[in-house]
């Protein structure tokens, strides 16, 4: 007949550094605090995170050594699971969550305006590679285009800024732009997304 | 005859996967909790 080792006693060699207690605790009450969680939140993932929850809360616990055993461990389990299933509910009622439905789904009219990784990657590459092409620009024309372009300034600021005319200002951009062109052109440099 | 038991099956019995699982223990290794006058810190060694 095999002995099983009462609660309590994994409890304190877990405390005492023994991780294997843990792992018996663990898999001694999967089932029944897993099933409690499942028959009220009714989904497979939220059970998943809850019962992972519940055991981040337990660890931490157990090893600040701010649980007091009193032969309760799984009542104990029980209680945290049930308050995080209250937090869980609570939570989905400040943010209700659509979902849509087999014939309607809101991501079709909604859209992510943020770029995917892929195309994120590509325009932090261009923008740092655009970055060194300005750098190659002639000092008055690099004032005028970061100034117009990074800084989003007006060219009637620009002009007031660099003291010279807004048409010198015009120009200095449009000359800019031109040996942007050619220093791409120059050295076959693809710039798009 | 009316239907007068739920359709879901809250009954149903559920475990949490050996990833979890794995998780949660690889989780209690890598904490550790040291006291320092009346505080507490918590971290985590990889």
């Amino acid at each position: 007949m095999e002995l099983q080792m009462e609660d309590s006693v994994l409890v304190k060699q877990y405390v005492d550094g023994d991780e294997k207690a843990l792992e018996v605790l663990i898999n001694r009450h999967n089932q029944k605090i897993s099933s409690f969680i499942y028959s009220k939140v009714l989904d497979k993932d939220i059970t998943e995170d809850i019962f992972q929850d519940t055991f981040i809360k337990v660890i931490k616990t157990l090893k600040k050594g701010s649980y007091s055993e009193e032969g309760k461990f799984l009542p104990w389990v029980m209680r945290i699971a049930h308050n995080l299933i209250i937090d869980h509910f609570r939570k989905n009622k400040r943010m209700p969550k659509f979902e849509g439905s087999e014939d309607f789904n809101i991501f079709s009219v909604i859209k992510d305006d943020k770029l995917n990784a892929e195309k994120q990657l590509i325009k932090d590459q261009i923008d740092s590679d655009l970055s060194l092409l300005i750098e190659e620009l002639p000092e008055d024309q690099k004032k005028v285009l970061i100034m117009r372009i990074y800084k989003d300034m007006s060219f009637k600021e620009i002009s007031e800024n660099t003291g010279v005319s807004i048409n010198t200002a015009l120009g200095r951009m449009r000359y800019a732009l031109i040996n942007l062109r050619k220093i791409v052109d120059r050295n076959n440099i693809v710039l798009t997304n | 005859m009316e239907k007068i038991y739920s359709e879901e099956d809250v009954c149903k019995l559920h475990k949490s996967s050996p990833e979890t699982i794995k998780f949660l223990l690889d989780y209690s290794k890598s904490l550790q909790v040291v006291e320092y006058k009346k505080f507490t810190f918590e971290q985590h060694l990889n």
